[in-house]
C-alpha cells in the first residue's frame, strides 16, 4: 500500500496515539475544574500550549485551540470582520484559498463587505504588488495561504508582510494548513503577522483538533461564544487528548523539519522528472522554489481526474483529485480555474502529496504503474 | 491519596470501549471521509454507520444529524443561524434564565445586536411556567430554546408540552439536551422538537465532538464556512475517529440503560441526602427530588459555608466536585442559574455545590465526600464555638 494522499488528511503518528490513549485515560477531567482533576488538566492544557510556543518561538498567550483548520479560517475571517466593522468593511485576499476561507468571504459579502480577490500567475500566486495596489483606507484583512493544497504553490508572504508594515490596521491572517512542517521560508511569526491558521490532522495529530497563532494584541471577535475557555476567545470544553497529541506531533514534526523536507522533495522530484517528459502530461507544480515539497499535481490530457485515481488505486495506491473537499463535486478545481487552465485539462488533474514516511521505492513503484496506465489510457483514448 | 471525582456533569472520562473504537479508527482508518478513494469510503461507512445509530437515538433520520464539535458550536451554530436567517420573520428569540453559557452569551450578543431576547424566569425548583412561555410568544418570534435538562441543578423543562405548543407556531424549538441526553428518552418527533444539541464528552465520549439534529425541512447556511462536508452543513474534515467512538457511547445508552442510571443515581441523591441528614450538616438541596428530574445532579446549599471554602477543603481530602459549572471558567462569580432561582441577594449563590454522579461512581465514593463534609462542616462549627466562647 503506498498512501500519496496526505493533504487530504495524515494517519496519526505511533507516539501521539500513546499520548492521546494515556491523557484519555489518566488527565481526562475538565481543565476550567477547580477541583485536582481539573487543575491537572489545566496544567497539562498549558503545557502544551507552552511546548507549542516554544517550538514555534511565539508566546503562551499567542497559541488558541481550535476544532480545526476550517474553525480557525472561519474564526480569523469572521472576527476580524465583526471586531472591526465600524472601521471599514473592505477584505483583500487570493482567488485560490481553501473554501474555508472563500466560502467565509462569501458569507461576508452577503453581509455587504467587499471583498477583492486577487489573480494569481500561472504558478499559482498572487504577487505582493497586487496587493499593494487593492488595499484601500477601509481595508481590514489580508488573508493569504501559505501553501495552496491543490498545486504546492508557496505564496510571496513576506512581499505581502513588507507591503503591510506601515499599514498596521490591518489584519494579515496566513492559512498555513499545508505549510507548517514543509520548511517553507516564507512561513515566519515576524511583527507584520497577525493570524495563522494551523490543523492537526495534515501533521499526524488526530482529527478535530487546530490552533491559530494571534500575535499579542491584535483583537478577534469570538466565532465560539459560551464558557469562556480559550481567554474568552473560543469557547467549548477543551479536547486535552487531541491538544497532548498534537503537540507532541508537531515536535516530531519540526524536529526533523530538514530531514523530512528533502526526503519529501528527492520523492517528489523522482516522479515529476519521470512523469513530465510524457506528451500528454501537463504539469501544475513546478520544480523550483516557489512549491512546497510535498504536493505534486499533474493532468493526464484525456483521462478525468477520478478515472486516473481509481486506476492507480487498483494497484493499491492512494492518490488523489485536486482536494479531498471538492473531489466530490465533479467540478473543475478552483485553483486551477484560477490558473487559467482550461476546463478540460483541469478536470484531468489528480494530486499526489507526500509525507516524511514516503520512499524513493514507492516513488519507483508508482512511476512504473504511471508507466502502465499511461499505455492503457493511450489505448482507450485511441 | 484516592482521588473521588463527583463532577460529571462537567466531563466524564471516556470508557475503555469509546478509546478502543477511536484508537482503531485512528491506527487503521485513517480516510478522509470525502476522498474518492478506497480509504475515504471506508471513513464513509464508518461516518454513516455511526449517523445511524445515532440518529436513532432519538427517532431521527440519518440525514437531521449533523456532527459538530460539540455542544458550544451546536448552541451557537442554531442561535447565530436562526437569527440571521430569520431576519424578516420577526426579532424575537425566546430561551430561559438559566441556559448553559454557550447560549447565554450569544443571547447577550443578539440582544445588543438589534434581537428581542426574553428570557423567561424559573420557579425555586429551576422549572419554568407554561403560562410565562404562553405569555411571550409573539407572531414574530423565531426561536424558541429551551434546554431539556439544567447542567446546575438537573431540574427538566416541560420539552413536550413545549413542542405542542409551538407545532402551529412559526417558532422553531431547540433544546440542548447536553445534559439530558445520556438519562432521558428523547424522541424528536414525539416532542415535536426542530433542532437539539448534544455533546459526546457529557456520556463517556470523546471531548470536541457533538451532534446537531436539524429536522429535515430547516434550513440555515453552515455556521463554519469551507468544504461540503456533511451534507454541506458544517464544514471541517469529519474527525471521524470521535464520531465512531460518540457511536460506541450512544450504543451503550440503551433505553434500559438509561432507565437504569436515572434509578441508580436517584439513589445515589437519596443516599447523599440521608447521609448528610444523619450527620448533622445543616444543608437544603437547591431544586427539587422530583422523579423526572436529570437524576446525576445534585445541587446543594451548604448553610453558612462559602462555596469557596468547601471547594478546597473537599479538594484536600481528593473529592472532586464543583460550584455551578465548570464552564465558568476557573471564576467562582455567584451561579446564574441559582441567581434566577433564588436572587442575587440569596446567600444560597455563593454556599452551594454541585455533585454529579457517573457511569463510575460508587457508593463508595459517596461515602468519602459524607465523610469529608461532615468532617469540614465539624472543624469550622468547633472552631466557631471556640471563639464564642473566648
Ligand atoms: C489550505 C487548507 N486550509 C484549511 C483546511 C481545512 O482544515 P480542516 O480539515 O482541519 O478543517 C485544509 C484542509 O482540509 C487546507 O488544505
Ligand atoms: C447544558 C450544556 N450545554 C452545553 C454545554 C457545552 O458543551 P461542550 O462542552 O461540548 O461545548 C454544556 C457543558 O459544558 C452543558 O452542560
Amino acid at each position: 500500500m503506498i498512501y500519496f494522499d496526505n493533504s487530504a488528511t495524515t494517519k496519526v503518528a505511533p507516539s501521539v496515539l500513546e499520548t492521546y490513549q494515556k491523557v484519555s485515560e489518566q488527565i481526562w477531567g475538565n481543565p476550567s475544574s477547580l477541583h485536582n482533576f481539573g487543575e491537572q488538566a489545566d496544567h497539562l492544557l498549558e503545557q502544551s500550549r507552552q511546548q507549542i510556543a516554544d517550538l514555534l518561538g511565539v508566546n503562551l498567550s499567542e497559541i488558541l485551540f481550535t476544532s480545526g483548520g476550517t474553525e480557525g479560517d472561519n474564526w480569523v475571517v469572521k472576527g476580524t470582520a465583526m471586531e472591526k466593522r465600524a472601521f471599514g468593511r473592505h477584505i483583500i485576499t487570493s482567488s485560490v484559498e481553501h473554501p474555508a476561507v472563500h466560502n467565509s468571504m462569501e458569507q461576508l459579502a452577503q453581509l455587504g463587505y467587499e471583498i477583492t480577490y486577487l489573480p494569481v500567475d500561472e504558478e499559482g500566486r498572487v504577487s505582493a504588488a497586487d496587493v499593494a495596489a487593492a488595499i484601500r483606507p477601509d481595508t481590514i484583512l489580508v488573508s493569504v495561504m501559505a501553501v495552496n493544497n491543490e498545486v504546492g504553490s508557496i505564496q510571496p508572504l513576506l512581499e505581502i508582510a513588507d507591503v503591510l508594515k506601515d499599514k498596521p490596521t490591518i489584519h494579515f491572517h496566513i492559512d498555513a494548513v499545508q505549510g507548517i512542517g514543509k520548511g517553507i521560508p516564507e512561513l515566519i511569526f515576524n511583527d507584520r503577522v497577525d493570524f495563522i491558521t494551523f490543523s492537526g490532522h495534515k501533521f499526524h495529530a488526530p482529527r478535530g483538533i487546530g490552533f491559530i497563532y494571534a500575535r499579542a494584541g491584535k483583537r478577534l471577535a469570538p466565532l465560539m461564544t459560551g464558557g469562556g475557555q480559550e481567554r474568552n476567545l473560543r469557547s467549548g470544553t477543551e479536547n486535552l487528548p487531541a491538544i497532548a497529541g498534537m503537540a507532541r506531533a508537531l515536535r516530531l514534526m519540526l524536529e526533523n523539519e530538514s530531514d523530512n523536507v528533502a526526503n519529501e522533495r528527492a520523492v517528489r522530484q523522482r516522479i515529476l522528472d519521470h512523469v513530465k517528459d510524457f506528451p500528454k502530461v501537463t504539469l501544475f507544480s513546478q520544480p523550483n522554489d516557489h512549491f512546497a515539497p510535498h504536493i505534486l499535481c499533474f493532468a493526464i490530457e484525456g483521462v478525468r481526474g477520478e478515472t486516473i485515481v481509481h486506476a492507480f488505486e487498483d494497484h493499491d495506491i492512494y492518490i488523489s483529485t485536486t482536494s479531498a473537499c471538492s473531489s466530490k463535486k465533479h467540478l473543475a478545481s478552483s485553483t486551477l480555474t484560477a490558473m487559467k487552465v482550461p476546463e478540460q485539462v483541469s478536470t484531468s488533474a489528480v494530486r499526489v502529496s507526500l509525507d516524511e514516511n514516503n520512499t524513493l521505492a514507492e516513488a519507483d513503484t508508482f512511476n512504473d504503474v504511471f508507466d502502465q496506465l499511461y499505455e492503457q489510457f493511450k489505448k482507450i483514448n485511441s | 491519596m484516592d482521588h473521588i471525582y463527583l463532577d460529571n456533569a462537567a466531563t466524564t472520562p471516556m470508557s475503555d470501549e469509546v478509546v478502543a473504537t477511536m484508537m482503531d479508527q485512528m491506527q487503521h482508518d485513517f480516510g478522509n471521509a470525502s476522498s474518492v478513494h478506497a480509504f475515504g469510503r471506508k471513513a464513509r461507512a464508518v461516518l454513516d454507520d455511526s449517523r445511524h445509530v445515532i440518529a436513532n437515538s432519538i427517532h431521527a433520520k440519518d440525514d437531521e444529524i449533523v456532527f459538530t464539535a460539540g455542544g458550544t458550536e451546536s448552541n451557537n451554530t442554531v442561535w447565530m443561524q436562526t437569527a440571521t436567517v430569520r431576519r424578516d420573520l420577526g426579532r424575537r428569540i425566546i430561551t430561559t434564565a438559566i441556559e448553559h453559557e454557550s447560549i447565554m452569551k450569544t443571547a447577550n450578543w443578539l440582544a445588543h445586536n438589534g434581537y428581542d431576547v426574553v428570557y423567561l424566569p424559573v420557579n425555586e425548583e429551576g422549572s419554568i411556567n407554561l403560562d410565562d412561555l404562553k405569555a411571550a410568544l409573539t407572531d414574530d418570534t423565531i426561536l424558541v430554546s429551551i434546554m431539556t435538562g439544567n447542567n446546575e441543578v438537573g431540574s427538566t423543562m416541560p420539552i413536550h408540552e413545549i413542542g405542542e405548543l409551538l407545532q402551529d407556531h412559526q417558532a422553531w424549538f431547540h433544546t440542548d439536551a447536553v445534559q439530558a441526553y445520556g438519562l432521558l428518552d428523547i424522541d424528536v418527533n414525539r416532542d415535536h422538537i426542530d433542532l437539539l444539541s448534544t455533546s459526546a464528552h457529557k456520556i463517556n465520549g470523546p471531548k470536541q465532538m457533538g451532534f446537531l439534529f436539524r429536522r429535515e425541512g430547516i434550513d440555515f447556511p453552515s455556521f463554519m464556512k469551507g468544504g461540503d462536508q456533511e451534507d454541506k452543513r458544517r464544514a471541517g474534515t469529519e474527525n471521524i475517529p470521535a464520531i465512531a467512538g460518540f457511536a460506541t457511547a450512544v450504543t451503550a445508552l440503551t433505553a434500559d440503560e438509561k432507565a437504569h442510571r436515572q434509578a441508580k443515581y436517584a439513589s445515589f441523591k437519596q443516599y447523599v441526602v440521608d447521609g448528610l441528614t444523619k450527620a448533622g450538616v445543616d444543608f437544603e438541596i437547591n431544586g427539587s427530588l422530583r422523579p423526572d428530574n436529570l437524576q446525576h445532579v445534585l445541587n446543594l446549599w451548604i448553610k453558612g459555608v462559602e462555596n469557596d471554602v468547601t471547594l478546597t477543603n473537599l479538594d484536600l481530602a481528593g473529592v472532586a466536585v464543583s460550584a455551578g459549572s465548570a464552564c465558568t471558567a476557573g471564576s467562582l462569580d455567584p451561579s446564574h442559574v441559582l441567581v434566577a432561582m433564588f436572587g442575587k441577594d440569596n446567600p444560597r449563590v455563593m454556599q452551594s455545590i454541585r455533585l454529579s454522579f457517573g457511569r463510575y461512581t460508587t457508593t463508595a465514593d459517596l461515602d468519602s465526600f459524607i465523610n469529608a463534609l461532615t468532617a469540614m462542616t465539624q472543624r469550622l462549627n468547633a472552631s466557631a464555638n471556640e471563639q464564642e466562647a473566648n
